[in-house]
């Protein structure tokens, strides 16, 4: 470096150094932050070394054994690692593709109805089911479902299924809930899309004589395009993680519903808390994270070159 | 022409009516059955139209004040100590990453965006905050692990400080003499409200729902909120069905209310939500649309 270049890289510095200083107030008023996100973020990826040691309470995290690979060899030699890897994927899939559908149709829907205050109600009302806890959603399902009184089995088919420990129906149950709940959220995401596209591209098209049918294939959906792929694209990114009330709330925690409603959520839940099998669901947890920020950075990536404005980065 | 619109119209109207029903109708469901007579429910099962109509259900409620009532007002105190805490830490982290002047910025921004592509999973967090920070049946548990700031709020907070706030209007108050903490308070907080407002909500609603905290670190039945006791009578439940045969008719082992008081407690849980959303709707799609939107 010349001494130019040298002296004028120490004056950056100290420049630097000057306003940092001048800037306290704004650190310090980022202190609460920084600390808390160094706590509830930071130490825990921090604690994924557990998923290579062997967890002793009395030693805390960082005096336990290390493991080297055991736990994750003892996680995929069992049958549940292919299980919860299978169902968590295959259920996001379902939730993502039909999610993203039906939110579409709803939304398209809602801007080709004239009437005005008819539409501002449904907007109303489509979002509450997102309102609620799932908690209190598997309440409702129970309601419904309950073997001995529920509004199915009573009132409608006058049956005595027992809903709570018959395995096949739960796929198609959980998706339409994860549906009912959603829907309304996502709708509205590309409702207000679709009322940003320029009004002119609909009269041109309507000059040109085109049905409604054709207007929506030919202004609509490719102005919806962008956010459909941006938003399909991140919850891709998100497919190792699942909504952990749905899938351990709902179904009641019954055991009979183990295989197709256990992801990989529910079963570092339960290793955890309830089995105290730190081991292998540390392994879960860690292969989980891992997976996670390999697909939402490649999924990232993928938004940024698509489309620089929806991109996080 | 004509015909055929209003034909089209028609019909998708009645698919949105539909789908209205499809949202509305459980919570319906849930409430009429909180108002059914106990015997008819166990009888007749769940309907919309109860043979015999009782408010035995909420008075039971009000009556038996203790676990109900503490829940309640649990929920109410950790909603908003935690709505108010977290609130104060999204802004006070906005705001100075909403300077562009600031050094370092890109980086502080890096550090907390970071927390959304990448976190420990449930194991490290638990351990965490169970052994080493002790939280368990404290009610920090209610607020501090997960929701006390979220990098997601933070961010949206960022992008509407830098786009609604004119930096003039910053040159002005500095050249006046001010602090940073008088500018945040006097200039940037009253440009801010309706942003204010759909935090506030969004924060508010995901503390008055949640339930997992309570989950994972509370067992002292004293310290439940509304959504931690409706899940607890979940797990009572299937316990007693697993075992029912084990305990006799009078158990007064795990005491469960009944079918209809079930009902009521969910609708308690419910009702101050369904109640403020229509007027505060705007809010929240506001919020909604920019979280989802603009990203």
């Amino acid at each position: 470096m010349r001494s130019s270049d040298k002296v004028s890289a120490v004056a950056c510095r100290t420049k630097k150094r000057k306003s940092v200083l001048k800037y306290w107030e704004l650190y310090l008023m980022m202190m609460p932050g920084i600390v808390y996100l160094l706590i509830n973020n930071y130490l825990p990826i921090g604690g994924l070394v557990l998923a290579f040691k062997k967890y002793d309470y009395k030693k805390g995290i960082f005096a336990s054994p290390w493991a080297g690979f055991s736990n994750f060899k003892f996680l995929f030699s069992t049958r549940d690692a292919f299980l919860i890897i299978k169902n968590t994927i295959a259920y996001n899939l379902v939730f993502i593709i039909l999610g993203t559908v039906f939110a579409v149709l709803v939304a398209i829907v809602l801007n080709e109805i004239r009437a005005e205050v008819p539409k501002k109600i449904y907007q109303v009302f489509i979002l509450i089911p997102y309102l609620v806890s799932m908690v209190v959603v598997s309440y409702i399902v129970f309601a419904f479902l309950s073997a001995d009184n529920g509004f199915v089995n009573k009132s409608i088919l006058h049956a005595n299924i027992n809903w709570y420990m018959t395995p096949k129906y739960w796929p198609y149950i959980l998706v339409f809930v994860n549906l009912w709940k959603n829907f309304g959220y996502n709708s509205i995401i590309y409702y207000a899309t679709v009322i940003g596209i320029d009004s002119s591209l609909y009269e041109a098209a309507v000059v040109d004589g085109a049905s409604r049918w054709q207007r929506i294939r030919n202004v609509t959906l490719p102005g919806l395009r962008p956010t459909i792929i941006t938003l399909f694209l991140l919850s891709i990114g998100r497919v190792f993680y699942s909504d952990f009330g749905l899938f351990y709330q709902v179904p009641m925690n019954s055991g009979l519903l183990y295989d197709v409603t256990t992801t990989i959520d529910v079963y570092v839940y339960k290793g955890l808390i309830l089995l105290n099998d730190i081991g292998r669901s540390a392994a879960a947890g860690f292969f989980q994270s891992i997976c996670g920020f390999v697909l939402v950075m490649a999924t990232n990536l993928v938004v940024t070159k698509l489309d620089k404005d929806n991109a996080l980065f | 022409m004509v015909q055929h619109d209003r034909v089209q119209q028609t019909i998708m109207n009645i698919f949105m009516i539909l789908l209205v029903l499809c949202c509305v109708l459980p919570f319906l469901l849930m409430v009429i059955s909180s108002l059914t007579d106990e015997t008819t429910l166990l009888k007749n099962g769940y309907s919309f139209f109860p043979a015999k109509w009782s408010f035995a259900t909420y008075s039971y409620i009000i009556k038996s004040a203790g676990t109900i009532l503490s829940g309640y007002l649990m929920t109410i105190l950790v909603t908003v100590i935690g709505t108010t805490c977290s609130i104060l830490m999204t802004i006070l982290f906005a705001y100075p990453l909403s300077r562009q002047d600031l050094p370092y910025r890109g980086a502080l921004s890096f550090f907390l965006f970071f927390t959304m592509l990448f976190n420990g999973g449930l194991v490290p967090t638990y351990i965490m905050y169970a052994n080493i920070f002790h939280i368990k049946n404290t009610i920090f548990a209610l607020i501090v692990p997960s929701l006390l700031m979220n990098a997601f709020y933070v961010i949206m907070m960022r992008s509407f400080f830098t786009s609604s706030i004119p930096e003039s209007l910053i040159e002005a108050a500095k050249l006046d003499g001010a602090h940073e903490m008088q500018i945040l308070t006097k200039v940037v907080m009253p440009l801010s409200k309706p942003m204010l407002v759909t935090l506030v909500l969004m924060i508010g609603l995901g503390y008055w729902n949640d339930w997992m905290n309570g989950l994972y670190y509370v067992s002292n039945q004293k310290l439940f909120t509304i959504q931690m006791i409706l899940n607890n009578m979940i797990n009572n439940i299937e316990f007693l069905s697993k075992n029912g045969s084990l305990f006799g008719a009078n158990s007064s082992v795990v005491d469960i209310p009944t079918v209809g008081i079930r009902m009521g407690i969910a609708v308690i849980a419910v009702l101050p939500v369904l109640v403020v959303y229509p007027f505060l709707q705007k809010y929240f799609v506001k919020g909604i649309v920019i979280g989802g939107v603009k990203g």
